[in-house]
Formats: structure tokens, C-alpha cells, sequence
């Protein structure tokens, strides 16, 4: 007899709780001793409240009326209801706060895509620390609590989400031209980019900067030579990257073309990536004017990560195997294990 | 090091086959066993694994490809088709110009039967191996349309009067001639697109860049300029 479950949600029977608890708590820790308090929220929240960000691809997917006719949604993210939280139980606390949280979030998937619909995220907010100080702190405690679950190839590509936008506006790029280049870099394809470029007007010399810079990724030499028009953002990175401790620092790639599919980002984002998997693990950013739609006006700063995700890629780190492990430059260990690599995240 | 800089690619088999195998020749790869096997889908010597176009951003999505070759008709059909829903989370990064055809609507030549289909009938029904392209593109235009999924030859299907049109790629129109059909309207045009695995395109971006830099620099016989709108 088969009880089916909905696709994109699972069972997590006792040897996997072992090593996913193993995992949270040694994030948990990191959090703690950072001064990160622990909180719970409703996983259930009305959906006038959640619609307050703008969520765009991560919106709430799932609804549901209570006795009262009230339209409730299941969160698709935890910075959102802490948001709420901090508007509404901490409205005349000094900040900065500190918050994290273990919760599940639950989103729309694609069917036969193995997209999650329910997925166990962990986190940090830091709300009221403007950048770029509170940036670095939470790209410190990230790097801190990776290296609490002892990941070891992990790597964090750093960039702003005011970056292209702002290269643009310098640039005079026509208001109507500006969501079309934006979508493109949004749904990552240059081929569109460089074609919405050229039917643009542009002067040649600024079509070639704005196809560039979004392609630039690596160390801190991408910044050094680059043009007056990308200033501020730029600036903003320079400054984050010179407040990390040389260990967190060796961690990050910049990439000028990071962007994130939620809105509520305004400048520096983050994407976690590790070599044993093929999606990045986590991510996150800064959201300066979210707390502010919930009646707070607080710069604020934070990332999650899934669970799910990373326990993947530290079973891919063990097994020497995994995404792009498997037949990677200087991989050479083995034949390569096509059934196991490239497993998508559950 | 490997030709490809030690990345992995995944490689069509079908029509754009050819002109993929003639591309990595040009960058140095030795693709003589490619050529001669079309049995062995792994050929981990030159850092290739080969598929069906359509799985290909399957492959690169999920990291078992550091980069892939497929069609734009392949990417279009497995995009977003609207804001909010998920698409394949690839880096499209370059059109290599070969592989050139069109996404087409025909109907049976002579009066359009999908005109007439759609003032009596106030629908018409549409034959394809692409139903999201062909019911965003009808969408777009205002049209009502019956999307009726096809695996083998669509032609078939208005021959049959199952349907009045189909959507489908062509490069010559030969088959669409041959079965007595004529191209209505011109979707968009398609040709081979290379892409990334998001983690690899930052992990390897040394590689990635040195590898489209000689892309680049390659005869423009070698991959042609110009691409379709997106529909």
C-alpha cells in the first residue's frame, strides 16, 4: 500500500537526522557564541504581512483561508518574518540586533526538477549594522560556521546588487533600455545581454563596459582596474574586503555580475559555493530598506544557508567526489562516478 | 592539461553534433574516437560526455557539465515562461552561430486551415515537440490554441487532421515541403548557444574565460554571428 508524500518534500529518517543535527549544531554554536539569539516564528503568517517585501521569485507559493476567511501563507524565507519580529517586538530596542534560526521555508518548485518544496534553512540576521562593518561580520560568522561543519572547498562570490544599475544610470543607458539589460543579466544570459547591448545606441566603448564588468569574477585584481562609472558599489566592496581577517578574505570571489532573484536586496550580495556541488549552497546580502516597509527604518544584513545543500556537499567533500569534483581540473582521482555527481539537492 | 583546460562538456548528439565536434577540433581537442564511436556516451580523455541536446542543461544545471552545447529552440522550451517561475539556472554565455534553423508555425497549403479553425471554431489546435514555446507564443499573439505534445515527426499530425498547425523547428523547410506544408509565421531564430554550470563559471573562471577567449578568436566561418529574439 503506498501513502504517498507531495514531491519536493521527504522523510528524514534517524542516521540522516545524526549527521544533519551534527551539522546544525555546529552551526548553532557559531551562532551563539557570535551572539546570534535563536528564534522561532509561525510558519504560518498572514500573507497582507509577508507581501510587504518584495520577494519576487522566492514569493510565498502556498495559501490557505483560516475560520475567518483570512488568507495565511507558508513563509518562503525567514529574513521576512524577522523582519516582522524586530518591527513589532523589538520596535524601541538599540540596535544592532543579532537573530539566527533553524526553520523550514517552503517554496514552488518545477516538477521533475527535484526542487524542494519544504527546505530546512539556516541563518543569521544582523539588523541595524549598516555596511560596511556589519557586511564583513556576516561574511565572517558565514566563513566561521562553514568552517564549524568543516567544509573546506567552499568559496563566497561577493558582489552588489546597485552595481549594474548604477553603472547604467552613469553610463545614460535609456530608462526603457534599463529592465531589458537587467532581466538579461537577472536570468544570466550574455548572449541576450550583448544583443539588447548592441540594438541599444549605445557608444561602442560603454556597450563593451557593461558586457565586461557583469563578466568579471575573481580576486581582488577584478576591482583594481576598473572604471570611474562603477564607483560607489565598488568603493562599498574595496571597504568590506579590507575588514576581513585574511582567512575570511581568502575566501571570497568578487563577481560583478552577482545578482539575486529576491528584490529586497539593495547592495553587497553573497552566493556560497563548493566544488561538490553544482547550485550554490546559500546565500545572502544586504536589505537596507526592507525593515523600513515593516515601519523600522534599519540597514540590515544577513545570509541562509540549506541544510540540505551543504550536507550534500560534505558528503561529496568526503567521498572525494560530487558536482564538479567528479572531472575537474587536477581531479584525477579515479574514474569519475557519474551516477553520484551532479545529484541535485533535495 | 586538456585542450579544454581539464572542463567538462557536454556535447549534443544529433544535428548539432557536427558542427560541436568541428568547434572543439579547432580548439585542439582530439575528437578522432568522438568521431568514430557514437556508442561510448563518457570520454573523459578529452573531458567530454555526450547527450541528447535537450538533456544538456540538465547535465550542466546540476554540475556533472562544466559547460554544454544546445540549441536556443532547447533553452527557450525549458525557460521560465513567467516571472516568478523557475527556469534552467545556466549561464548562457555564448552563440557559436552554427546549427542555424527557425522555430516556424505552418499549417497545410492552400486557405489557412488555422484561420478557419479559429473564426468557426474559436480555437485551433497545434501540433509540437515544443509546447511552451508554441503556448507562450500563441498567448503572446492572442490566439486560442489546443497544444497537442508530439514526440515523433510532427508533420504527421495536420496530415492526419488532428491539427491544423503545427510549431516546429526548420532548417531548409524541405520536410515541411515534402509533406506539402507551408511556413505561416517565423517564431525565432535558433543556433547553438554555449553554457555553464553557475558554481563552475565561478570556480573555474580562469578556465571558462580562457576557453571563450579562444572561441572568440576563432574564423567566423567557425561560428557565425547573430541570434534570435527571444520569443
Amino acid at each position: 500500500m503506498i501513502h504517498p508524500i507531495p514531491s519536493g518534500t521527504r522523510d528524514v529518517l534517524p542516521e540522516e537526522t545524526r549527521e544533519v543535527r551534527a551539522i546544525t549544531d555546529a552551526l548553532r554554536a557559531v551562532f551563539e557564541r557570535r551572539g546570534y539569539g535563536e528564534v522561532y516564528t509561525p510558519a504560518l503568517e498572514y500573507e497582507s504581512v509577508l507581501a510587504r517585501a518584495d520577494m519576487a521569485e522566492a514569493r510565498p507559493a502556498y495559501r490557505v483561508f483560516d475560520e475567518t476567511g483570512a488568507v495565511l501563507a507558508l513563509r518562503s524565507d525567514m529574513t521576512v518574518p524577522i523582519a516582522r519580529v524586530v518591527a513589532t517586538r523589538y520596535a524601541a530596542s538599540a540596535p544592532p540586533l543579532r537573530f539566527s534560526y533553524f526553520a523550514h521555508c517552503y517554496r514552488g518548485v518545477r516538477p521533475q526538477r527535484g526542487q524542494p518544496r519544504e527546505l530546512l534553512q539556516a541563518g543569521i540576521e544582523l539588523i541595524g549594522a549598516p555596511a560596511p562593518e556589519g557586511t564583513a561580520e556576516a561574511l565572517t560568522v558565514l566563513c566561521q560556521a562553514l568552517d564549524a561543519t568543516g567544509l573546506k572547498g567552499y568559496r563566497v562570490g561577493l558582489g552588489d546588487a546597485s552595481l549594474f544599475p548604477a553603472l547604467m544610470a552613469s553610463l545614460a543607458v535609456p530608462d526603457g533600455r534599463r529592465a531589458q539589460l537587467l532581466e538579461a543579466l537577472v536570468l544570466r544570459d550574455f548572449v541576450a545581454l550583448a544583443e539588447a547591448l548592441e540594438q541599444s545606441g549605445l557608444p561602442a566603448p560603454d556597450i563593451r563596459l557593461l558586457l565586461d564588468v557583469p563578466q568579471r569574477r575573481g580576486g581582488p585584481e577584478v576591482l583594481a582596474d576598473m572604471p570611474a562609472p562603477a564607483g560607489e558599489a565598488l568603493t562599498g566592496l574595496r571597504q568590506v574586503h579590507q575588514l576581513l581577517d585574511p582567512e575570511v578574505a581568502s575566501r571570497v570571489i568578487f563577481d560583478l555580475g552577482l545578482v539575486r532573484n529576491i528584490g529586497y536586496y539593495t547592495g553587497a550580495v553573497f552566493d556560497v559555493y563548493d566544488p561538490a556541488l553544482g547550485t550554490p549552497i546559500g546565500g545572502g546580502g544586504r536589505y537596507d530598506e526592507l525593515l523600513a516597509r515593516f515601519g523600522r527604518s534599519l540597514p540590515a544584513v544577513g545570509f541562509a544557508l540549506g541544510v540540505d545543500r551543504l550536507h550534500i556537499a560534505l558528503a561529496g567533500e568526503e567521498r572525494g567526489t560530487g558536482a564538479l569534483l567528479a572531472h575537474g581540473a587536477g581531479a584525477g582521482a579515479g574514474a569519475p562516478d557519474l551516477a553520484g555527481a551532479g545529484e541535485t539537492p533535495r | 592539461m586538456s585542450a579544454t583546460g581539464g572542463l567538462t562538456i557536454a556535447v549534443p548528439r544529433g544535428a548539432l553534433f557536427d558542427g560541436t565536434v568541428d568547434l572543439l577540433a579547432a580548439l585542439g581537442v582530439d575528437t578522432a574516437e568522438l568521431r568514430a564511436n557514437d556508442r561510448k556516451l563518457l570520454f573523459e580523455d578529452i573531458g567530454v560526455i555526450t547527450m541528447r541536446p535537450s538533456d544538456v542543461p540538465t547535465y550542466v544545471e546540476s554540475g556533472a557539465a562544466d559547460l554544454g552545447v544546445t540549441g536556443k529552440d532547447v533553452l527557450l522550451e525549458q525557460a521560465a515562461q513567467r516571472p516568478g517561475e523557475g527556469g534552467r539556472e545556466v549561464y548562457e554565455l555564448l552563440d557559436l552561430g552554427y546549427g542555424r534553423c527557425t522555430m516556424v508555425l505552418a499549417t497545410q497549403a492552400g486557405p489557412d486551415p488555422a484561420l478557419e479553425a479559429l473564426r468557426r471554431l474559436g480555437v485551433m489546435r497545434v501540433a509540437t515537440k515544443y509546447p511552451r514555446i508554441a503556448a507562450r507564443y500563441l498567448e503572446e499573439t492572442g490566439r486560442q490554441a489546443e497544444i497537442v505534445e508530439v514526440k515523433g515527426s510532427v508533420e504527421l499530425a495536420p496530415l492526419t487532421g488532428m491539427v491544423e498547425a503545427i510549431v516546429d523547428l526548420t532548417a531548409t523547410g524541405t520536410t515541411l515541403r515534402e509533406n506539402n506544408l507551408v511556413i505561416r509565421e517565423e517564431i525565432v531564430a535558433c543556433t547553438a548557444r554555449l553554457v555553464a554550470n553557475r558554481v563552475a563559471h565561478k570556480l573555474k573562471a580562469a578556465q571558462i574565460d580562457a576557453l571563450l577567449a579562444r572561441l572568440r578568436e576563432l574564423p567566423a566561418a567557425a561560428r557565425g554571428r547573430g541570434a534570435g529574439e527571444p520569443v
